[in-house]
């Protein structure tokens, strides 16, 4: 009785869908970082450029290379290492060997992320497994800061960013000598702060005009990313609000026993890679919680653990480690956290 | 709900926006559909046990007809003849149910006028309690809003609950429907006998009627029509879905949480359907049964979209022909694009719960590859239930329903379909956690 020809298709609801895809999300994070690695390249000249190209390209090809040997489709299309890569050389010192850094792409994507399965089933930040990994292999290298605005930069590298695998890096120090300018040493706000008592102008801090990671130095650069992302929903902004607030409610307790001795939260929250990490590190939506109450208490311990290390740890950096701690506690974090479900008896 | 108060808008916490899609349908007059040369009366087109065929093959029935009584035993509802014609087969059919089900199929008498047959006129304001309930069931409705829900039974309040408001259900807030609009502008008497009928039948002190704010022309429309003594009144609530679901309607309207696992009216409440107060208003009163309903038809690939009144049993194929279907490949859903059913057939016919025939062509509906979950919490902030769909995908995919359904609350999950809208990574949420409970139930019935 049916005049119409029709082939259909079944399928179950619902029918219709709105969300950006997995890629298109990976893509604006990459777009959100572009402006913080062309500040770092105004600033730090070609060798933050070159590292950047570094970690990047070996995040991508290690990606590439794991997929080929598990004899899976690749998986490089959907931006996520190239975002590994980039996070990667932000947290890095512009000068850093460009070896190394290939090094600490290949350990992200290879230690943190293919091996637990790839994405979606990593447990750490695989950029932050990365920093950790050449943070304990190069412990000098990635201590050594250089500072910005040197007026050779565009043509010329930082003496250690050529370095030969396995050999030792050229010492900065003498170039450092002869391209500082007044006042400017390759010392960061932190070390200053932690060995020297010196601290840092806060709107100087805001705006990344000092020594520091290649990407974590313009707080306000760091914000207007995340707040494109945010407007976006591509990034949970509840996780680095979570993490300003832990980071500021921590270094409040400690400057208000004794303002002499600690820094101020501004202070706290303006250097280091604070920002960066809060915006683009901990809000990785892999490793942190997914239910309200775990996003406030994992941005708190952030925080906590970010103020305690800076304050009586050995290093200055600190933000690194106290998303790894926190990633490894999101699975139980999530475990007490789930949400009252409507009308639960 | 304080907060949310402030904006001068009723709301439940989350839920999406989708597109409407209603303009298409909502301003043209319900028109009727003529007789399609067949119809199929499926036996259970209600939850709760299959009604009985009582006619023979080759036997002549009036239109409005008992054809199939209610079963003895539990929940159930009778059946009447959609059409005067001829009982051709009582026969497995396609259904939007899944498989094929035993079906009573009558041939269309051509030369009939088609006038439906009642029985004597029953005055509802001179019936107690129970002679309602037992009217409401020989009328043979149900819930029209999709889920088939047998009318009477709602009615059936335990002794020791009382009933403080009928919430009537006016939002229809699945994308591309308009039934409910235009049965709110077209039948607003009709629905006030209906609702009158049910407050006396739950001895209810006051009624409200929930619209979502898209359709503030119903509540100028409806307002002159309100009982003067303030029993019956009207709220526009946010527009959002799934705002018609009965547990978000009435924390909007009330603030009030319908128990996990529970009924309404363990918080003094029942909720009914505009378009069933509607028929009710007309059906009990007359002693009929429920024989036609209005559908809308529309999506892609259309000339003449709208919203008709079908005789219930009418062929899908009768239905896209009528209304000028002219594409090749789609998706024939029945009900809206969120919750709705697939059609796998045309000879698919039109049931007491079917409020829509949508058809979305393929090139609108196309998927992307699954991803991994990236754990991006879009669901959970989507999700009306505050349920963790993350997790919930995630323990599917490793097969853990048992968990699912211990910790994460699956079987709260009424699945509206939010959490497959919002996902990033295109998991098919819903659908595994249908099978999630399917296999639950068969591992309970194992286990004894």
């Amino acid at each position: 009785m049916a005049k119409i020809n029709l082939k259909i298709d079944i399928r179950t609801s619902p029918y219709i869908r709105n969300a950006p895809t997995v890629p298109q999300i990976m893509r604006n994070v990459v777009y959100a970082l572009l402006p913080i690695a062309a500040f770092s390249v105004y600033r730090f000249g070609i060798s933050a450029l070159a590292l950047m190209l570094a970690t990047t390209l070996s995040s991508v090809l290690t990606e590439h290379l794991f997929c080929r040997l598990a004899d899976k489709k690749t998986t490089i299309g959907d931006a996520s290492a190239v975002i590994t890569g980039l996070l990667l050389a932000m947290t890095l010192p512009p000068g850093f060997p460009l070896w190394m850094g290939a090094v600490g792409g290949f350990v992200a994507i290879a230690m943190g992320k293919t091996l637990f399965g790839g994405l979606g089933f990593n447990v750490f930040n695989p950029a932050l497994v990365g920093r950790a990994f050449v943070q304990a292999a190069f412990p000098v290298s990635i201590t050594t800061w250089t500072p910005a605005m040197a007026g050779d930069r565009f043509i010329e590298f930082i003496p250690s960013t050529l370095a030969l695998p396995f050999m030792k890096p050229a010492e900065t120090a003498e170039w450092t000598n002869t391209v500082a300018i007044d006042g400017f040493t390759g010392a960061t706000p932190l070390a200053l702060m932690k060995f020297q008592a010196l601290m840092t102008d806060s709107y100087d801090l805001f705006l990344g005009l000092t020594a520091g990671s290649a990407g974590e130095t313009s707080a306000l650069l760091i914000l207007l990313g995340g707040a494109y992302l945010a407007m976006r929903r591509m990034l949970d902004w509840r996780i680095p609000a979570a993490v300003i607030l832990g980071t500021a409610i921590s270094a409040d307790l400690f400057y208000l026993i004794d303002p002499s001795q600690y820094p101020t939260p501004t202070f706290m929250l303006l250097s280091g890679g604070l920002m960066f990490g809060a915006v683009f590190m901990a809000s990785d939506m892999v490793a942190s919680p997914v239910t309200p109450l775990g996003i406030l208490i994992f941005g708190l311990l952030v925080g906590f653990l970010t103020v305690v290390i800076r304050l009586f740890g050995a290093l200055t950096e600190s933000v690194m480690y106290a998303i790894l701690f926190a990633n490894a506690a999101t699975p139980i974090i999530e475990l007490y956290t789930q949400p009252r479900i409507y009308g639960a008896r | 709900m304080g907060l949310l108060k402030l904006f001068g808008k009723k709301t439940f916490p989350h839920g999406i926006h989708p597109p409407e899609y209603k303009e298409e349908t909502s301003r043209k007059k319900t028109i009727r559909l003529p007789f399609s040369s067949e119809i199929v009366l499926p036996l259970s087109q209600h939850i709760g046990a299959s009604a009985i065929p009582v006619v023979r093959k080759g036997q002549y029935v009036e239109r409005g007809e008992l054809v199939a009584e209610a079963a003895e035993n539990g929940l159930s509802v009778p059946i009447h003849a959609s059409v005067s014609g001829t009982v051709k087969d009582i026969d497995l059919m396609p259904s939007a149910k899944g498989p094929k089900t035993l079906s009573i199929i009558i041939e269309t008498a051509p030369s009939s006028p088609q006038i439906p047959i009642h029985g004597a006129a029953q005055d509802y304001t001179r019936m107690d309690r129970k002679q309602i309930i037992a009217a409401v069931k020989e009328t043979g409705l149900v819930g029209l809003g999709g889920a088939g829900f047998p009318s009477y039974a709602k009615m059936m309040i335990p002794k020791d609950r009382d009933i403080h408001t009928v919430v009537i259900n006016g939002c229809e807030c699945e994308p591309f429907l308009t039934t409910d609009h235009r049965i709110m502008l077209e039948k607003i008497n009709d629905m006030i006998t209906g609702i009158r009928i049910v407050m006396k039948a739950v001895s209810a002190p006051k009624a409200i009627i929930g619209i979502e704010n898209n359709k503030l022309d119903v509540l100028d429309a409806i307002k002159p029509h309100l009982p003067t003594d303030g029993r019956i009144s009207i709220e526009a609530v946010e527009t959002k879905y799934p705002q018609g679901a009965e547990k978000m309607l009435v924390k909007s309207l009330l603030g009030l949480e319908i128990p996990s696992r529970g009924l309404p009216s363990e918080i003094g409440l029942v909720v009914f359907n505009v378009a069933t107060m509607a028929e009710l208003g007309v059906l009990l009163p007359n002693r009929q049964g429920l024989i036609e309903r209005i559908i809308t038809v529309t999506g892609d690939d259309l000339k003449k979209p709208g919203n008709y009144i079908v005789p219930i049993g009418t062929p899908l194929s009768h239905i896209l022909d009528y209304a000028g279907f002219t594409g090749e490949e789609a998706e024939l859903i029945l009900g809206g694009p969120m919750m709705g059913l697939p059609a796998a057939s045309l000879d698919t016919p039109v049931t007491k719960g079917t409020g829509a025939v949508l058809v979305l062509d393929k090139r609108a509906t196309k998927r992307d590859d699954i991803q991994p979950c990236i754990k991006c919490s879009l669901c959970l902030q989507a999700c009306p239930i505050n349920l963790n769909p993350s997790e919930l995908g995630q323990l599917a995919a490793k097969r853990r329903y048992d968990i699912m359904e211990e910790k994460y609350h699956l079987n709260d999950c009424f699945e509206c379909g939010c959490c497959s809208y919002v996902c990033p990574s295109n998991i098919p949420l819903v659908q595994y956690f249908r099978i999630a409970k399917v296999m639950n139930r068969e591992r309970h019935i194992q286990n004894g």
